[in-house]
């Protein structure tokens, strides 16, 4: 058994030596990092105006109070769920393939969510005031606020999403079993939580009468059926990266179980959309206004028009080429439903949902919305935020989960330094 | 001891019944004085000295009053008492000073006349409690002779929402 | 190996944590004092009178060095056995907007760069008041009103059951016991739900900082109504409270040149609005939604 001082030095090692294997790599890794932090250097310097000046710096109104920051967020926020379209295979159904990339997918999450909590971060007015959101220290309007809610049930998703791969890693560094006792709860408890913080999303939009656009009980069906679509093409395609770049064996087997599941998911967004549409379009009243400025155009306003007819055909592509298993099966073509599939949802659930909310106001006015080059800018420096995290995540995730990485090596590098000391 | 009994009684009837039918003249609501243009106030000192002529007519003096207010069916001597000009005349022939001419205006627009005793009608100013209460006459809104509101330009109406920047 | 290993960590190491407390650095100093003390304020239902006495007197005392006015700030509270309601008389309204810019002038709204409006005047065609989608908000001709139209105006309907209240996720917006919602500009984090929420665009939001000049201060603020606000949070109208809890009327109401608004006691069967209740035909705003507002348009019966 160790002791206590032994095992503050032994994280102590195992910390430095993380470090190592991020620090040291080749060469398309330093650019790739390199791009990534010149990415969000710019990001951070457009952010600089917007808290000294204030939100006047983007294009947000009155009339349109939430845009480009707050679809990312939704968008992300689904990205981050998916997840658990990893873990439910694995562990119950038992699927070989894909428990050892279940980690890597948990690790992907973590940045998902990373990412999305920057997105509402500099969507905040007053970030020097978020302490008053921490329950019990500030005064969180709890169980009322669904953004309370949010702020709750994406913190516990996170450090789910933390907890369990870099136990399990740090496990497999030491070459230990892990204790199935405590991690397998753990796990089966991350797939209702991943269902809860999209539900809890949807519900921040769901809850408000004030937007009939938003007000449709299917507003959280939708938002889960998307997200299964969406995030685990990022895997896919993320993954046969990494099989590209690194040691990992991912097997061509895993990808296509996924996709299979991601079908299914599929063709639910698809009939969601098209109740949703009978629904606004055959009933025909005044509330029909936001989704006929989305999908037509309304008094002459139609700057969203061609991005969601261009986002449902993706979706729709996407559907087909996942339906078939010629197409499925096949990874040119995989690939192509993955990139159609990751676009169209994002135009569908980020600007395509929280922009129509709010075109007709409440007073019926129409402002139409486009984001300015700035939150643009802080846009793309949040996703790269993102990417780096999870790329220096993997960096020290792969070499552990291939056995590369691990205690015996360590131990086998320094016994002849220890003897050496030992000796003088 | 009856006698007396029943005296008291009558007198206390002749007392409810002097407030009762004084009650309807005795309206008094805190109105500031009314906004008479120069110089036109008192009115009598032309009018003492001049003759009386009750024939319905264009006058040529006083140019600058041009009625609009149901001219067909009446005229100045209607309203303006023709033996005192300094008291306007209600229907029930009582003369009032111009300071009460709500009650003048109360005769034909009775419903409004309601509203504005309950506080209810027109312009709200200074203190609803704790504080003195304001009442305006009609006259103050509305001109006697021509009452429409008439239309007035609006003020500037709010910036787009592209439009608003900000200074620096 | 082990020994290069070293010396590029600790430089890194070194590198970041300079360049981070070197950004900070800007932060920390400037008005270092006056942001420590925002950043630990209190919510404004949990302090004691003496600390709210304490956070007036020091906000008065940052007034004066930034405007160089004096302002007195009160924290009068709601006076029992008040309900406060609003009576809007279409039939009159002829869609001048002086209320708009006296509201500005009382309330200490920026005025232009940016332009921060609490009350929207809506223009909509007779025949059709409740499909606000046909509403017209940027009307200009040289008269009001115009033969063919009515004038709506609209600001915070002072909800019993504020759709706003039940979303913030800070508690920083409530409702009095006299029936106003009311922001703490001290406590917002600007997240902006609370305007998602409103169905009738009742709150704003200061997306810079507050632009008025420097002669038209309103000098008599309330803590929770119209004292200088800072940029990027929440405000909207209060029903001047400032004013209401002193007896005066609103600004809007007084400015009115034809007498369209009404103002009172709801609790107090003798005051003018529940006078308008009993004798008008009164309607309020989209009452499918629930939200039971406290502002009361009416027609003559």
């Amino acid at each position: 058994m160790h002791s206590f001082k032994e095992t503050v030095k032994e994280t102590w090692r195992f910390y430095r030596k993380t470090l190592s294997l991020v620090f040291t790599g080749s060469k398309e890794y330093y650019l790739w990092c390199i791009l990534l932090l010149c990415i969000m250097g710019i990001g951070f310097l457009c952010y600089l105006p917007q808290l000294q000046i204030g939100l006047i710096t983007t294009n947000m109104r009155d009339q349109v109070v939430w845009g480009l920051y707050i679809s990312n967020f939704t968008y992300l926020v689904g990205v981050a769920a998916a997840a658990v379209l990893l873990v439910v295979p694995a562990y119950i159904y038992q699927f070989g393939p894909i428990k050892e990339i279940v980690v890597l997918g948990e690790l992907f999450a973590a940045s998902s969510i990373i990412m999305a909590l920057l997105f509402v971060t500099v969507d905040l007015g007053r970030v020097d005031r978020f302490w008053h959101m921490i329950p019990l220290i500030g005064k969180m309007n709890f169980p009322s606020s669904l953004l309370a809610w949010d702020v709750v049930v994406l913190n516990i998703y996170l450090l789910l999403n933390l907890i369990i791969p870099i136990y399990l890693l740090v496990k497999t560094y030491y070459g230990k079993e892990p204790n199935k006792k405590f991690i397998v709860p753990l796990i089966l408890f991350s797939i209702p939580m991943a269902v809860t913080i999209h539900t809890v999303t949807a519900f921040i939009y769901n809850g408000l009468p004030a937007r009939p656009f938003w007000n449709a009980s299917i507003l959280a069906p939708r938002f889960l059926a998307s997200a299964f679509c969406s995030g685990p093409a990022i895997i896919i395609i993320v993954f046969q990266i990494l099989r590209e770049y690194t040691f990992i064996k991912i097997e061509d087997r895993a990808l296509f179980k996924i996709a299979e599941l991601m079908a299914y998911a599929m063709f639910l967004n698809l009939f969601f959309l098209i109740s949703e549409m009978f629904k606004e379009y055959y009933s025909n009243t005044i509330h029909i206004a936001s989704l006929k400025y989305l999908y037509e155009g309304l008094h002459g306003h139609n700057l969203l028009v061609p991005w969601i007819w261009v986002g449902t055909i993706m979706n729709l592509i996407a559907f087909i080429l996942f339906l078939f298993p010629v197409t499925r099966q096949r990874l040119s073509t995989l690939n192509i439903g993955c990139i159609l599939i990751i676009a169209g949802v994002w135009i569908e659930k980020g600007p395509g949902l929280i922009i129509p909310g709010f075109i007709p106001d409440p007073l019926g006015e129409i402002y139409e919305y486009i984001p300015n080059f700035r939150e643009l800018f802080i846009s793309f420096g949040i996703w790269a935020t993102g990417f780096l995290i999870f790329t220096l995540l993997m960096k020290v995730a792969i070499p552990i989960a291939s056995g590369e990485f691990s205690h015996i090596q360590y131990e086998r590098e320094i016994s002849p330094l220890k003897m050496k000391s030992e000796s003088n | 001891m009856r006698k007396i009994f029943y005296y008291f009684i009558f007198l206390a009837i002749l007392g409810n019944l002097s407030l009762v039918f004084s009650k309807e003249i005795q309206d008094e609501f805190p109105v500031p004085p009314p906004p008479f243009s120069e110089g036109i106030y008192p009115c009598s000192q032309c009018h003492a000295s001049m003759e009386i002529n009750r024939k319905r007519r264009i006058l040529n003096e006083h140019t600058n009053i041009k009625l609009q207010h149901a001219e067909t069916m009446r005229w100045c001597l209607d309203c303006h008492n023709p033996e005192n000009r300094d008291k306007l005349r209600l229907y029930s022939g009582e003369l009032i000073d111009f300071g009460r001419s709500y009650l003048l205006c109360g005769e034909c627009h009775g419903n409004i006349y309601r509203d504005w005793k309950a506080g209810i009608h027109g312009k709200r100013q200074g203190y609803f409690s704790g504080g003195k209460r304001t009442y305006l006459l009609c006259v103050h809104c509305h001109n006697a002779h021509s009452p429409q509101i008439k239309p007035i330009k609006p003020e500037p109406p709010p910036l787009k929402p592209k439009e608003i920047r900000n200074a620096r | 190996m082990q020994g290069r290993n070293f010396t590029r960590r600790e430089f890194i190491r070194n590198f970041s944590m300079a360049t981070f407390f070197g950004l900070s650095f800007p932060f920390l100093s400037s008005c270092g004092k006056e942001m420590v003390e925002d950043f630990l304020q209190k919510h404004f239902l949990e302090m004691t009178h003496e600390e709210k006495e304490l956070i007036i007197s020091r906000l008065e005392e940052r007034y004066f060095k930034k405007y160089g006015k004096k302002f007195t700030v009160s924290i009068q509270e709601a006076i029992p056995n008040t309900l406060w309601g609003y009576g809007l008389d279409l039939s009159r309204c002829i869609g001048c907007r002086r209320c708009v810019y006296a509201c500005i002038e009382e309330n200490n709204c920026s005025r232009q760069e940016p332009q921060s409006q609490w009350i929207r005047v809506i223009r909509l065609r007779k025949g059709s008041l409740i499909n606000l989608e046909d509403s017209e908000h940027y009307y200009n001709p040289d008269y009001v009103p115009e033969k063919e139209f009515i004038y709506i105006p609209v600001q915070c309907q002072q909800c019993e059951n504020p759709p706003c209240v039940k979303v913030c996720p800070v508690h920083a917006t409530w409702k009095e016991p006299d029936g106003l919602v009311v922001v703490d500009y001290n406590w917002c984090i600007g997240c902006r739900y609370c305007m998602a929420a409103c169905p009738y665009r009742g709150r704003v939001f200061n997306w810079a900082e507050s632009n008025v000049p420097k002669d038209k201060w309103n000098l008599s603020v309330h803590y929770l109504g119209n004292r200088p606000r800072m940029r990027n949070v929440v405000e909207k109208c209060t029903f001047c409270i400032q004013r209401i809890r002193k007896g005066r009327y609103p600004a809007c109401v007084e400015v009115c040149p034809t007498g369209s608004r009404k103002f009172g006691n709801l609790l107090d069967p003798q005051s003018e609005i529940r006078y308008v209740i009993q004798n008008k035909r009164t309607f309020r705003l989209k009452e499918d939604l629930n939200t039971e507002p406290k502002f009361y348009y009416f027609f003559e019966a």
